[in-house]
């Protein structure tokens, strides 16, 4: 008889969920070595204020960690859907840029659409701006063999340049150098969100988030269209002798990739949390910031959640840190750590792997 | 004329640390390893180094500081970069991963240190000591004088003695033979007895050096103070390379035609040409960047990288 302990070793599902907690065990007792050397005296206050994260203000706490973790998961999302298709999309900051300029543009400007639906246009608008800046990555991709990393970092900073310049031309606040304020019609509704977490940032843009976890679950995971991506990401080759039509793909991958970083960009800015963007040259951080939150969530759009949902907790208990002597930085440092070390996620799958399989084989034997 | 060579002049402050940076990208590339933690590195390299001239402040005199500063940069940057070989050869990572996580450590780690010792992130330092009005004898040639021998740093000439090192190693010595067999078929490499892992770390460890050099390189003409940042050129550098299809002459001229581009966007308002045309500053920003997409469009469809590049090498896989 096979035990279930066996059986769960050799599962690489659970291989893969026990080596990204054992990334985050790892990278945290890190961070508490970087905290012991850097200040020992108040070391483990600091380290259990990071354990602690948003919990420290109680429910308001956990307001401000979704609050963070919101864009965050949408750029996670955005980069695990392309990952899915073996594409790079180091481009989320731009996407999520030039979504947030438009989402704010239609929020000040477009004030004679009826209440209810000036904010969905507003995300829809984001969301097609976001899909427009993936689309000409991929599509060069397709046509014309240019690598999708080096074109979406162009990307990036054409949308920064581009935003910014059409912020000053159109919506800009010439006293505070940041945009003007969004109608109230184009937040988004809070949908008693912020009765559960009392915290002012707070809104329904969570159930939203929520909303394309799931959808991206169902066509990742229950369509032809799905297996068709992850078909030319695990092998171009096999996929197109199968007859999948591998450009149409990249190029749809890139666009949905994109319209979830633009409509992440919207979900940001329209929460009503007083967020305004500035004119400066330098590029969105969510759009970077993505990147870990897929890796840690191993592109699983429910892994991401989590994963975002994870970094949201731990940056707000970084915030908290600062009322020691400590910088805050600790947070990126222990997320860089992880990171790194779910890297090595290989080699500790074939490790839990072959402890597997010599159980079951010695279980095997006892039956005998 | 002196337009021209303020062009030139300026050019090289954009340039140079692209063409060096984008010259380790190919090392380690060409090994077979995709290094896209240049960012991280450069931020690294840049902080150490800046750190060294705000140590050691006045006490040593002019460009020997400058020279010593450069090599406690690329030492920096090869030391970080062991991070990244270990985790992409001896763990067989995902090397995206791996340099997605060097760049969020180093920015972090810069403006966590520098918080902890003074309190401010930005680390200040004097680099206008480095500066060179005009070199002895070579100033004073007629045309190239004054574009390339007149208000220089030493590292202008540095860039360039780098990119002659790196031709000669990658295409004239038995290392850089081994290296580019590594990166295109590393078992090939292996049945006739190249140690693969030995020359993959090499490759990282020599892109680690250039990034940590470039990155200060970057750093010293154009800011006073490091705050944590390169703005971006390590990716900037990785575009160079792939525009400059991992072959160095190439990259020599992508690095140049971006930082001439970038140049011109900066610094229009100089130039009387384009001061008068009716086109906002951003636009002029934009153009190096449209431009760059514009020529990548035209010019990948053969793309060459490195076969293997991206691939962790498994002696047990065929």
């Amino acid at each position: 008889m096979r035990t279930k302990l066996s059986k769960m070793l050799g599962n690489s599902a659970v291989a893969s969920f026990s080596s990204s907690i054992l990334a985050i065990v790892v990278g945290l007792i890190f961070g508490l070595l970087i905290l012991l050397f850097s200040n020992p005296s108040q070391a483990f206050q600091g380290f259990g204020t990071i354990l602690l994260g948003g919990l420290q203000d109680g429910l308001a706490g956990m307001g401000n960690v979704i609050y963070f973790a919101v864009p965050i998961i949408m750029t996670g999302l955005s980069v695990g859907f392309a990952f899915k298709t073996g594409l790079f999309n180091i481009g989320a900051s731009g996407q999520f840029t030039v979504g947030t300029f438009v989402a704010i543009y239609i929020g000040v400007n477009w004030t004679w659409l009826p209440g209810y639906s000036h904010w969905i246009v507003a995300l829809f608008a984001a969301a097609l701006a976001g899909a427009l800046w993936g689309f000409v990555p991929g599509i060069l991709k397709a046509v014309a063999n240019v690598n999708e990393v080096i074109s979406s970092i162009i990307m990036n900073y054409i949308g920064m340049y581009l935003t910014n310049m059409l912020i000053v031309k159109t919506v800009f606040d010439q006293l505070k150098n940041q945009t003007l304020p969004v109608a109230a019609s184009a937040q988004i509704p809070k949908w008693g969100i912020d009765k559960i977490f009392p915290y002012r940032s707070v809104n329904g843009a969570i159930l939203i988030v929520i909303f394309v976890v799931f959808i991206m679950y169902i066509v990742i995971n229950k369509t032809t269209f799905g297996f068709e991506l992850k078909a030319c990401g695990k092998n171009p080759n096999a996929s197109k002798y199968a007859g999948i039509n591998a450009k149409k793909n990249i190029v749809l991958s890139m666009v949905i990739a994109g319209a979830i970083s633009g409509l992440g960009g919207a979900l940001f800015y329209l929460s009503g949390a007083g967020k305004y963007m500035q004119v400066q040259d330098i590029i969105a951080i969510e759009g970077f910031n993505g990147i870990p939150v897929a890796l840690l969530g191993l592109s699983n759009p429910i892994g991401i959640l989590f994963a975002g949902l994870f970094i949201g907790y731990i940056t707000v208990g970084g915030f908290n840190l600062q009322s020691f002597d400590f910088a805050p930085q600790v947070i990126d440092i222990i997320i860089a750590a992880i990171i790194y070390f779910s890297a090595f996620a290989l080699v500790f799958k074939n490790l839990l792997g072959r402890v597997g399989k010599k159980l079951a084989k010695r279980e095997d034997e006892k039956d005998e | 004329m002196n337009e021209i060579n303020f062009i030139a002049q300026q050019a090289m402050y954009f340039s140079i640390p692209l063409l060096i940076v984008a010259l380790g990208g190919m090392f380690s590339e060409r090994s077979g390893v995709v290094n896209i933690a240049l960012e991280g590195i450069m931020v690294m390299g840049a902080f150490i180094g800046v750190a060294f001239l705000n140590i050691t402040g006045d006490s040593i005199p002019g460009q020997w500081q400058l020279i010593l500063a450069l090599l406690v940069a690329g030492l920096s940057g090869a030391i970080f970069s062991l991070l990244h070989a270990f985790a992409s050869i001896n763990m067989k990572a995902d090397q995206t991963i791996s340099g997605t996580a060097l760049n969020m450590f180093a920015p972090a780690f810069a403006i966590f240190v520098a918080r902890m010792v003074q309190n401010s992130q930005n680390v200040i330092f004097n680099g206008t000591k480095f500066y060179i009005e005009k070199i002895p004898v070579l100033g004073d040639i007629p045309v190239i004088g004054p574009m390339f021998f007149q208000k220089a740093y030493i590292t202008t000439f540095l860039g360039f003695g780098i990119l002659i090192v790196s031709s000669i190693v990658l295409y004239r010595t038995r290392f850089g033979l081994r290296l580019r067999a590594c990166g295109e078929h590393p078992h090939a490499a292996d049945s006739v007895g190249i140690n693969v892992y030995k020359i993959r770390y090499a490759g990282v460890v020599i892109s680690g050096a250039l990034a940590g050099i470039g990155g200060l390189v970057f750093i010293l003409p154009t800011s006073t103070q490091f705050s944590a940042s390169v703005a971006g050129y390590g990716f900037l550098a990785l575009a160079v390379l792939i525009f400059g299809q991992w072959k160095p002459k190439r990259i020599l001229f992508a690095a140049f035609f971006f930082g001439i581009m970038k140049t011109l966007a900066n610094s229009y308002t100089g130039i009387s040409l384009l001061k008068n045309l009716p086109i906002s500053s951003e636009v002029y920003k934009m153009i190096p960047y449209v431009a760059t997409l514009i020529v990548l469009a035209f010019s990948s469809k053969n793309s060459q990288a490195p076969r293997a590049s991206g691939i962790p090498y498994d002696k047990s896989s065929r």
